[in-house]
């Protein structure tokens, strides 16, 4: 800051005095301290550190005899000291008042909405069967995929359904126009068994996540299309105790540590042939009016069992070297135990509030 | 199957104190699945009444509503109040006079609803006249039980008001319902389900008593009708007929009721009773799983000849339907003439037995199961009896189930057996199997010892030929067992029976799992990158209607338009299989639209149908006894359409929020665009775009999406305005579709690394004008090309068109990014490299720095 110099006060030493500097300082430190802003501040700066009674001492000392000088400057100098450490203190505190002011004025609303991009979510049945997918790779298994518009061959007779058997009856297939030409929806993922039976070598360890097609009309409880994951080994050496184990683990990643139990049951494609129940996993049997098991205790897993020997001749693999295992289990059903999914609708029809529910996990 | 407990009871020892849960639990171990338990949760008074008088009175609701008075005997308000039961009742169909089924007060139905005397529409109703369902027989609410109806003249009329309808119509005890599985043909019986249960309790002595034994059946003898089994046209070279059994019975009184204990036990079982002939055929087939006919025997003229249908021949069967047969259906006719039967299936009208009938003549026959199947199919008649041919009926309880209701005609009936008993017979016995015994130990993981699967076998009914000598045993199946063929099946039995909850928990181990292929990890990719840009995944159904090409607007000779065509698709309105996934993914945009949803970004990853122009995609149907030719697996493949993996994304409303920071920003063409990039972005695949016209999108604001050596992406850009207006669409929706497959093959190889320089930056801006016709790629390429090696980006980032240039115009402002890999560029260079690209843009579109 330039301007004209002020004009020199007149010198007469009392500035000097032990008592008059003492008062000085104590003015100026009341100054500073009383100084409620930078304005304030710095007109006290003026007065009592620029100017002032402890400037014009320092002023002074000049007109002292030599002897005196030494022991004057000591004390202006201690007070001159005093009182710049009081200002820039000073100085330091309304700073850090001010920063402190300039944080709470800047606050927000934090409670505010955000999201001014839609946000993405897939769809959980991809989900599930990526997570279910991910347990068997986990464990050393493959996925292997197959066409949904399939040949009947690997869709059925392949798979010891043939054209008279009463398996086939259970099943209403969409059938490819002409219905004599041999294609058909798949109606499970079952035919990708064969394919994998017919292009891989043993051992084989594939699961088959996919969609299928039954001719159920839409309701609550129906839906012509879904989606199921189908598991596949053939080694040497595999039993039904293998199967348990390989169901078991599948059971557990899903649904948590629960208990299995098994009886048998009949499927063309398997022979010994098994039905899996897990452990309810809301109740574990405890609750007889539980709503997820209907109070028994345990729920349905689905059908599985020993490859049928028939397969393994009509895909070329040893039956008297080799044996294989396979089960399979419904994604939209696991949607229903797993995450209270209600409406078979509510998958199919696309609503993006569904999925929007789900975001990327499931 | 719906079976008896007190029935069961009387084949096979029960458990001490078993009750149906118990009993259905021991089932379960041995593979029979419950399906439900009836009864035994009813209590009565439950009584058979009268109807005296009724009035009828519409209500508000224009329903109508009978007060009934109904005579119950010596119950109710007889003894309380001396009058007739004052009952409430909404069914209308019974008159006065039929006689009912009442529920009086302090009865519990099933389901534990306890019924007391309440004021119903304005009076007091003390009780309730029941339908079938109130009382756990069936699933028919239609109206109130009639007993003469339901049970016929002749029973009813022995019947009195007051009688104990529990009794009557066996609500009393419990019915257990069992789902049995397609290969157990048998357990369609008492006998089986009472055998499985034996099993179950560990097959103790004595404990069994199989009722399809019957120790004083006479021997067939020459003296019994007539019998011609004939077949041309043998199905896989097996008879249609390979037995039949025929026993006549004279002088039965038409009039003669079943025996209640029969009627109940029918009703139980869920089959009505009928009359005596007809009760006896059903109740010995739910005994011993042998379906039998009762004809007529005075309508028959000729022999009974079994033989194949001719060509147009008809029959109207019991059900009333005129059938035209088909060559293949087994027929039982009168003297190779008439046809009387579909064998296995349903008898024909004409030989029924009806009110009248006093001979008749009981067939007992053994069908082939593939035959009967076939026939049931293409008539879509399924009968108790083709269900039980079809899976297979023990050729060798025949003569004793026709014993049995010869029996039983006679004792209640009031008939005589006719002397001759014809038994056809051409069964041949199988060949015994010769098991490995230690097959079960190896396939199930259990370690059966040898006694342990020899004892099994045995207790199933097999004959086991032991010669002590190595691991074989030749095994011969009962006959009631014909899914017992081979080795694995033998193994199910022994697991069976020894109990399936024996077999341990062992995780397999394989070795070399590679983990997902690349394919599979590319689809996660890309549909994690779109969610990352907030579109949301759907699955739609993969139908299309028949003018879906029409709707989007394709020509004609657009390939999309050929598509595999479903023979029964669910609706007629959507036969065709989509050729693109954008076909459906918008049906589900409008769903959403039609809910209120403004503002969407969706997506779906899913096959497309591809057929090939000319191909007829019929697959062959090659045989299962070994491995087809690989010429035959390679024309299966050839048959099958490709169905390659595709992306559809669609936007609507806005792609930026509104809020209350400010409008949103609507979605365009840009977006959709921008989102396939981000996918190809998201592969580390370079593609490159260009204006192109295409269906269904807006021929002006389409881009083709190309790798860079051409290979066709997709497409993306707003949709055609005729086409949103034809999909029920709100305007300027945009979308995109591309072919997943393309960029899979794009990314398999690994991201090589293209060096980047760590000097300083240099940046310049340039504004070109140029003719409308040039697109910003273009230049974009141009300056790009002509800047050189140390340009690192040239990026448009202004467009402007307005009245400092001439009509026709636009003016497009470039940022160019120079860097050297080893130095800081000088301004001189800068500038130099700058002059000599708009210099290029000059030369090569005439461009004009502002």
């Amino acid at each position: 800051m330039s301007g004209p110099r002020p004009p020199s006060l007149p010198v007469d030493g009392s500035a000097l005095e032990p008592r008059a500097l003492d008062a000085a300082v104590h003015a100026a430190l009341t100054a500073f301290a009383e100084a409620g802003d930078f304005e304030g501040l710095k007109a006290a700066r003026l007065a009592h550190l620029d100017k002032g009674p402890v400037a014009q001492a320092r002023r002074e000392i000049g007109a002292l005899a030599a002897e005196a000088k030494a022991e004057a400057g000591k004390r202006v100098g201690e007070a001159m000291d005093a009182v710049r450490a009081a200002y820039l203190g000073r100085v330091e505190a309304l700073e850090a008042e001010r920063d402190a002011r300039i944080l709470i004025e800047e606050g927000v609303d934090v409670t505010v909405p955000t999201g001014r991009r839609p946000l993405g979510a897939r769809h959980p049945v991809e989900l599930t069967m990526q997570r279910l997918t991910d347990v068997f790779v986990a464990m050393g298994w493959e996925v292997a995929e197959g066409p949904e518009v399939e040949s009947e061959w690997m869709n059925f007779d392949a798979l010891n359904i043939g054209k008279d058997h009463p398996a086939r009856q259970m099943q209403d297939t969409f059938f490819v126009d002409p219905p004599d030409g041999g294609l058909v929806l798949r109606t499970h993922t079952s035919p990708v068994q064969i394919r994998s039976m017919l292009t891989r070598t043993p051992p084989i360890y594939v699961v088959a996540p996919g969609k299928v097609f039954r001719t159920d009309d839409l309701d609550a409880t129906h839906t012509p299309v879904f989606h199921q994951i189908e598991a596949l080994a053939i080694d040497t050496g595999l039993t039904m105790a293998h199967l348990r184990g390989a169901i078991d683990h599948f059971v557990r990643a899903m649904f948590g540590d629960v208990k299995t139990r098994v009886r048998a049951s009949y499927f063309p494609f398997t022979e010994p042939s098994m039905e899996t129940d897990f452990q309810c996993f809301v109740c574990r049997g405890a609750d007889d009016s539980c709503r997820m098991c209907g109070g028994s205790g345990w729920i349905e897993l689905g059908g599985s069992g020993m490859v049928n020997r028939k397969l393994l001749i009509a895909t070329g693999i040893d039956p008297d070297i080799y044996s294989g295992f396979a089960f399979g289990f419904g994604i939209e059903r696991a949607l229903q135990l797993r995450n209270g999914v209600g409406d078979m609708r509510d998958i199919v029809e696309g609503d993006v509030r569904f999925s929007g529910q789900f975001g990327m996990a499931v | 199957m719906r079976v008896p407990l007190s029935w069961l009871a009387e084949l096979v020892d029960l458990a001490p104190a078993a009750r149906g849960a118990d009993v259905a639990q021991s089932l379960v171990s041995v593979g029979l699945e419950e399906e439900a338990l009836h009864g035994g949760d009813i209590t009565g008074p439950i009584v058979v009444g009268r109807v005296l008088t009724v009035e009828e009175q519409i209500q508000r609701n224009g329903k109508p509503i009978r007060f009934c008075a109904v005579d119950v005997g010596d119950h109710g308000q007889r003894l309380t109040d001396g009058i007739a039961q004052q009952i409430v009742c909404g069914a209308t169909n019974f008159d006065v006079g039929d006689l009912v089924v009442v529920v009086l007060p302090g009865a519990v139905l099933p389901g534990g609803f306890m019924i007391s005397a309440r004021k119903t529409y304005g009076r007091m109703s003390n009780g309730m006249i029941c339908a079938e369902d109130e009382l756990g027989l069936g699933e028919d609410h239609s109206g109130i039980i009639v007993l003469s109806r339901y049970l016929g003249q002749s029973a009813a009329a022995a019947l009195t008001p007051g009688d104990d309808a529990i009794e009557l119509l066996g609500l009393g005890g419990e019915v257990l319902e069992l789902s049995v599985t397609p290969d157990r043909g048998y357990c369609f019986s008492m006998r089986g389900i009472a055998r499985e249960y034996w099993h179950s309790q560990g097959s103790p002595a004595g404990a069994f008593r199989d009722p399809g034994i019957v120790p004083d059946n006479p021997p067939a003898n020459l003296n019994g009708y007539a019998v011609h089994l004939t077949d041309g046209t043998m199905i896989d070279g097996v008879r249609g007929c390979d037995r039949y059994v025929a026993r006549i019975v004279h002088g039965i009184d038409p009039n003669a009721p079943s025996p209640s204990w029969v009627q109940s036990r029918l009703t139980q079982a869920g089959m009505r009773p009928i009359s005596l002939a007809v009760d006896v055929t059903n109740y010995v087939m739910l005994l011993v799983g042998q379906p039998l006919h009762a004809f007529d025997l005075d309508t028959l003229s000729g022999s009974i000849t079994v033989r194949r249908a001719r060509p147009d021949e008809r029959l109207t069967t019991l059900d009333g339907v005129e059938r035209v047969l088909h060559p293949d259906d087994l027929l039982i006719t009168d003297g190779g003439k008439i046809p009387l039967a579909l064998a296995g299936v349903m008898g024909g009208a004409t030989s029924e037995v009806t009110e009248t009938t006093t001979n008749v003549l009981i067939e007992a026959a053994h069908f082939d199961p593939v035959s009967v199947a076939r026939t049931s199919r293409r008539h879509r008649l399924v009968s108790e009896a083709s269900k039980r041919f079809e899976r297979g009926v023990d050729p060798r309880v025949a003569d004793d189930a026709a014993h049995l209701a010869v029996d039983l005609l006679v004792r209640y009936g009031g008939g005589t057996v006719d002397a001759g008993a014809t038994d056809v017979d051409l069964t041949t016995s199988r060949a015994a199997y010769p098991l490995d015994v230690t097959l079960p130990g190896r396939l199930v993981g259990v370690d059966y010892p040898r006694a342990r699967v020899l004892d099994i076998l045995r207790q199933l009914g097999c004959t086991v030929d032991d010669p002590g000598l190595g691991d074989t045993v030749t095994v011969l199946p009962p006959t009631w067992r014909p899914d017992l063929v081979d080795g694995p099946d033998f193994a199910e039995e022994v697991a069976r029976i020894d109990g399936y909850d024996r077999i341990p928990s062992v995780l397999p181990t394989p070795s070399d799992g590679r983990g997902l292929t690349h394919g599979q990890s590319v689809r996660r990719i890309v549909a994690d990158a779109l969610v990352g840009r907030g579109f949301t995944e759907v699955l739609t159904y993969p139908f299309v209607a028949d003018d879906f090409a029409d709707t989007l607007g394709m020509p004609p000779e657009d390939p999309r338009r050929s598509a595999i065509r479903l023979a029964n698709p669910l609706s007629d309105n959507a036969p065709l299989m989509r050729t693109s996934v954008l076909d459906t993914l918008v049906d589900a945009l409008r769903r959403n639209v039609s809910r209120g949803q403004r503002d969407l970004a969706m997506f779906e990853l899913g096959l497309v149908t591809r057929p090939s122009p000319g191909s007829s995609h019929t697959a062959p149907v090659p045989g299962v006894s070994r491995r087809p030719a690989e010429a035959t697996i390679a024309s299966i493949d050839a048959a099958v359409p490709a169905q390659p993996r595709h992306l559809a994304l669609a936007l609507a409303g806005d792609a930026e929020l509104a809020g209350w920071w400010g409008p949103g920003r609507a979605a365009a063409w840009s977006d959709a665009l921008d989102a396939v990039q981000a996918v190809a972005a998201a592969l580390s695949v370079p593609v490159t775009v260009e204006a192109t016209e295409q269906a269904p999108w807006h021929p002006g604001r389409c881009a083709r999406i190309s790798l860079v050596d051409g290979t066709l992406v997709g497409h993306a850009g707003e949709l055609h305005p005729a086409v949103l207006t034809r999909l029920g669409l709100p305007a300027r929706v945009c979308a995109a579709e591309i072919d997943v497959d393309v960029i899979t093959a794009a990314s398999a190889e690994p991201v090589r690394l293209a060096a980047f320089s760590t000097q300083p930056v240099a940046l310049t801006d340039v504004a070109l004008t140029v003719q409308e016709s040039v697109t910003a790629a273009a230049m974009q390429a141009c300056l790009a090309q002509a800047a050189g090696p140390l340009a690192e980006s040239v990026v448009l980032f202004d467009v402007y068109r307005g009245e400092q240039l001439e009509a026709g115009q636009k003016s497009l402002a470039f940022r160019l990014a120079f860097r050297a890999p080893d130095r800081t560029l000088t301004t001189e260079e800068v500038s130099r490299l700058r002059d000599g690209a708009v210099a290029a843009a000059a030369e090569r579109f005439g461009a004009a720095q502002r």
